[in-house]
């Protein structure tokens, strides 16, 4: 075979004369780049402080407003902290136990966990288990779209039809209870529960699942025996965020839960959360700036030290299980 | 030692690590100028650790750290005071895995002359013209300059991934692996395309071919654990090799 | 790690083989049998869920459906249910959405920015890093409510930092107009009595500043009269309370009485502003910043981390400059990512109900906003607010409300989902 001689293209020539010359040209200057590269660096830096600026912020005025309250004579530490009594408004003996908050929060998260905890592991054990793609590809975006509908539809759902039902199966319960609330805190939580704990679930090693397929095991076996508690970490993880994201949900409780707080165990009465009590306060029922609107403050700090203390221990929890398997 | 002129690059008992891991052990070479020197060797022999020092592209790996003496003309590479931006202006790369951008063919081209230079659009298209068909791409590209890079084949992401780092007008080119992910026949067209280019470019390429080493350069470097063993012209490499490990590395007894 | 990991592995897969012989000799029937009845439960749960969701929106429908109307979109909330309607709410949820996204986006992907593509080498940066890093996932888990706490004292109230001067004005503020307002003699039905052609009107005078104390009517004062629209100067009569009044009916639509006591009132321009911001649209917009920022945040690192580094090692490799490389690369190959994640978040700033109950307060608005410091309420806080009346026909129109807010969340959800389809098919 013969090369084709090569004849020297006379455009192509011209090209390369003028791609050099091109070339040689003096560059852009790189100083006024330098310049702005460091400008954006900063604004950059501004942006990632000012988070640490929000969490500084709320620890600030939460700490200030509670000592605010502290000062009054009518409030003590010992009464804030040793009394279940929360009667700021009514009667001439003001008290302010918190346990009277934490308590209707306890059994408002107690009744959500008990509905979304069991059903969101099971049904995230079918999605990543069990499921075929086709079901898989439709209760995904289903989960979606409840984990993005608002709280306070929620509240209306549950004062306008979970209340309804609930006295029509027993007449016992009040117009505003606790089960009722509890019981849509929990479809809430229940996506937060099952995308959580299906993450969770997924990334336990493929290897793990079919080793125990692969000796002969059932679904069920490989799922009980091996995935669960290798995924354990992760799905106890999942359960504390849902836990946090329980406490503090404000709109359904405030809606459906009722306004007496008073410590009971009984789903059926009226009681009031923590978040409840701030609604109510900064919705208008106090105006001036008393005993009352400061114990606000001190409520506030309490919920966020405890969502804080199980954000954080969930995190934590995360960040081990992730370690393990990524 | 060779005069000072003719290297492009110049090491002298460079070492490098990564965290704890020593990459690089004492280097001392010369990368001649307008050639095509190849660096061998088996797997984490450091030989790709060394071509990313020759633009600083370690900067971005955290535990990468350097000593001894590295320069390229009268730049010291190892400074942190070097300017690597104006330093890659410079030295382009051409990675193992073509990554060309999320853009059309001509944007990709384009991308660099847009940062560097003012040029009208008739001048940036005559630039990517030629880029284009310097890396022997222009006459699969030209009809669909605008179509997304990532259409393109493999072999033509790599020689548009070459077009687009001459574009930029730089003096030495190193090339990591550039055909190890390519079909025999890309591969041979990146081959005609280096053959093309060392006239004008000082190329390094870090090859785990052997047969492209002694086909396309001028001078090898063999490396072993983060040692040079032997630097000479690619000829005497591949035939009468003064090391016992690099004659046994070339005559495919290891790596 | 990854060795503790395999062995974990093996110890797992022996503990397996074990449970397996064991089983064997337990007889594998009942086991499939327990494998069988766990498929149903497992089911049976996943439907529930479904049924839940059905149930839901179902419920909503049935109730809300009926009473959507254009009076609901476009009407105020009256007191009387069949006429109420919640545009001021509508225009208050696009107020302060938009505005709080305005705020939010740069701040957010700047510091997704900061974390992902500035890593610093030091030591004592990548601890300040890991840091901002932490506290973000646990701003991400704050309840909203503790937001609106931190709004109502660093926005509405900030710190109570501007004083009360000695007229009980608190602040600072730029682009308000005050003036007193007058009412003429006319109005006095007394004096008008059996006249024709009498009617109230009301004359403003300017006030210099807004501390200085009410007007004294004077003969001969520069006073306006608003009139189609516009401010025109007027000739008015002072009577005094010697004189007689006018008995023309002209003149005496025309006189004001020289002990009247003016009501003091303001014009606010569209870039009215003040410190503190006080319970308005912006104070509103930066605690929603606050609740939704952590999400912005975390979506946009996934986005970021998503662009393979090859890119970036590409344009660096170029002689791009850090910002270059971001802004050019990095950024565009993100960017559905970081819309979808942003979509999501402010389809969450949509529906937050509790930080702006808690700075808002409920009150009657009937009004579209104004400018920034304008009062407002969002949509979620209307339907709270009819949720939350006695009467059952307000149940009706909040179901209605519901709907409205579903309708604009769903289609917010649609997009985002339409979004990352495209990048996936992208990516493939």
């Amino acid at each position: 075979m013969s090369q084709p001689v090569a004849v020297p293209d006379p455009t192509k020539i011209a090209l390369e004369s003028r791609a050099k010359s091109l070339l040689n040209r003096p560059r852009r200057r790189l100083a006024a780049t330098r310049f702005s590269e460091i400008g954006i660096y900063v604004a950059l830096i501004c942006c990632g402080l000012f988070s640490l600026l929000i969490t500084v912020s709320i620890i600030g005025v939460l700490l200030t407003e509670t000592t605010r309250f502290f000062q009054f004579d009518e409030v003590t530490l010992s009464n804030f902290l040793g009394s279940a009594e929360w009667t700021p408004n009514l009667g001439e003996p003001k008290s302010f136990g918190i346990w009277g908050l934490i308590s209707g929060t306890l059994l408002v998260t107690g009744i959500a966990m008990a509905f979304a905890l069991p059903l969101g592991l099971v049904t995230a054990i079918y999605l990543s288990e069990y499921a075929p793609r086709q079901i898989r590809n439709f209760l995904k975006p289903i989960l979606e779209v409840l984990a993005g509908i608002p709280t306070v539809v929620y509240g209306f759902f549950a004062l306008m039809t979970i209340t309804p039902f609930l006295q029509w199966v027993h007449e016992g319960f009040n117009v505003y209870n606790a089960m009722s609330a509890g019981l849509a805190v929990g479809i809430l939580c229940f996506p937060t529960v099952c995308s959580l704990a299906e993450d969770a679930l997924q990334s336990v090693p493929k290897t793990l699942r079919d080793g125990a397929l692969g000796l002969g095991g059932t679904r069920f076996d490989a799922t009980v025996k091996v995935i669960l508690p290798a995924a354990l970490s992760g799905i106890i993880s999942a359960f504390l965020l849902a836990v946090a994201r329980a406490i503090g949900e404000t709109m359904i409780v405030a809606l459906a839960a009722g306004s007496r707080p008073q410590a009971t165990l009984d789903p059926r009465n009226e009681i009031q959360t923590m978040t409840g009590f701030m609604v109510q306060m900064a919705g208008g029922d106090v105006s001036n700036f008393g005993t009352e609107y400061f114990s606000m403050y001190a409520v506030a700090f309490t919920l966020f030290l405890i969502t804080l203390a199980l954000t954080m221990m969930g995190n934590v929890v995360r960040g081990r299980f992730r370690e393990t398997y990524e | 030692m060779a005069n000072q002129s003719t290297n492009a690059i110049e090491a002298s008992n460079l070492n490098a690590w990564y965290g704890d891991f020593q990459a690089l052990n004492s280097i001392s070479l010369q990368i001649p100028k307008n050639e095509v020197t190849a660096f061998i060797g088996p797997s984490g022999c450091g030989k790709s650790t060394l071509l990313r020092w020759f633009n600083r592209m370690n900067d971005t790996i955290h535990s990468a750290s350097a000593t001894g003496d590295l320069r390229l003309g009268d730049i010291d590479l190892l400074s942190s005071a070097t300017d690597v931006v104006d330093l890659r202006r410079r030295v382009g790369i051409v990675f193992q895995k073509a990554n060309p951008f999320p853009k059309s063919i001509f944007e990709n081209v384009a991308f660099g002359p847009r940062l560097h230079m003012k040029l009208n659009k008739t001048e940036l298209q005559d630039l990517v013209e030629w880029a284009l068909r310097k890396a022997a791409v222009w006459e699969e590209v030209k009809d669909r300059l605008n179509a997304p890079a990532l259409g393109l084949s493999g072999g033509q992401q790599q020689r548009l991934c070459i077009a687009r780092a001459i574009a930029t007008g730089p003096e030495i080119l190193l090339m990591d692996e550039p055909c190890s992910a390519l079909d025999p026949a890309s591969t041979l067209a990146i081959e005609d395309l280096m053959d093309e280019l060392r006239s004008q470019y000082t190329i390094v390429i870090v090859t785990h071919n052997m047969q492209q080493a002694s086909r396309c350069s001028d001078k090898t470097a063999f490396f072993f654990e983060g040692k040079v063993i032997e630097f000479n012209s690619t000829e005497k490499i591949f035939t009468t090799p003064n090391a016992k490990q690099t004659e046994d590395y070339v005559r495919g007894k290891f790596g | 790690m990854s060795q503790s990991g395999t062995d974990k592995t093996e110890e797992k897969t022996a503990n397996a083989l074990a449970s397996h012989r064991r089983d064997k000799l337990r007889g594998s029937e009942s086991r499939m049998n327990t494998d069988r009845w766990f498929r149903r439960i497992c089911v049976m749960v996943a439907a529930v869920s479904v049924i839940i969701l059905l149930f839901l929106l179902g419920s909503i429908i049935q109730q809300g459906v009926p009473s959507l109307s254009t009076t609901l979109l476009t009407g105020t909330p009256e007191p009387d249910p069949s006429q109420a309607g919640a545009w001021p709410a509508i225009a208050g949820t696009i107020w302060v959405c938009s505005i709080c996204a305005l705020v939010t986006l740069p701040v957010g992907i700047g510091t997704a920015l900061l974390i992902e593509e500035f890593k610093p080498r030091s030591r004592w940066g990548s601890r300040i890093f890991s840091l901002i890093q932490l506290n973000i996932s646990n701003l991400a888990g704050v309840p909203s409510v503790v937001y609106g706490i931190l709004g109502l004292t660093a926005f509405v109230s900030m710190f109570s930092l501007f004083g009360v001067d000695k007229n009980g004005i608190q602040g600072f503020e730029v682009g308000a107009k005050y003036f007193d307002q007058f009412t003429n003699l006319a109005s006095d039905p007394f004096l008008s009595m059996g006249m024709e052609g009498v009617e109230e009107r009301y004359f403003l005078a300017p006030v210099a500043d807004r501390a200085d104390p009410p007007t004294i009517p004077k003969q001969g004062m520069t006073i306006f009269e608003y009139q189609n629209d516009q401010l025109n100067p007027v000739k008015i009569s002072v009577v005094g309370p010697e004189d007689l009044p006018p008995t023309d009916p002209v003149e005496l639509s025309l006189a004001i009485d020289a002990n009247a006591l003016p009501g003091r009132i303001s014009e606010k321009a569209w870039y009215y502003f003040r410190l503190p911001f006080g319970r308005g649209v912006l104070s509103g917009a930066l605690t929603l910043m606050l609740v939704i920022l952590p999400v912005i945040i975390i979506s946009s690192q996934e986005a970021l981390r998503s662009v393979p580094s090859s890119l970036r090692d590409g344009a660096r490799g170029l002689g791009a400059t850090p910002w270059q490389v971001i802004w050019n690369i990095t950024l565009p190959a993100a960017a559905p990512g970081i819309m979808t994640g942003s979509i999501l978040a402010m389809s969450r700033a949509i529906g937050e109900t509790a930080p702006i109950l808690i700075i808002a307060g409920i009150v009657y608005i009937r009004n579209a906003p104004h400018h920034l410091m304008d009062s407002y309420t969002v949509l979620p806080l209307q339907i709270y607010n009819w949720t939350s009346r006695p009467q059952e026909e307000f149940h009706s129109i909040a179901a209605a409300g519901i709907v409205v807010l579903l309708g604009i969340l769903l289609s917010f959800n649609a997009i985002a989902v339409i979004l990352r389809h495209r990048m996936q098919n992208k990516i493939n």
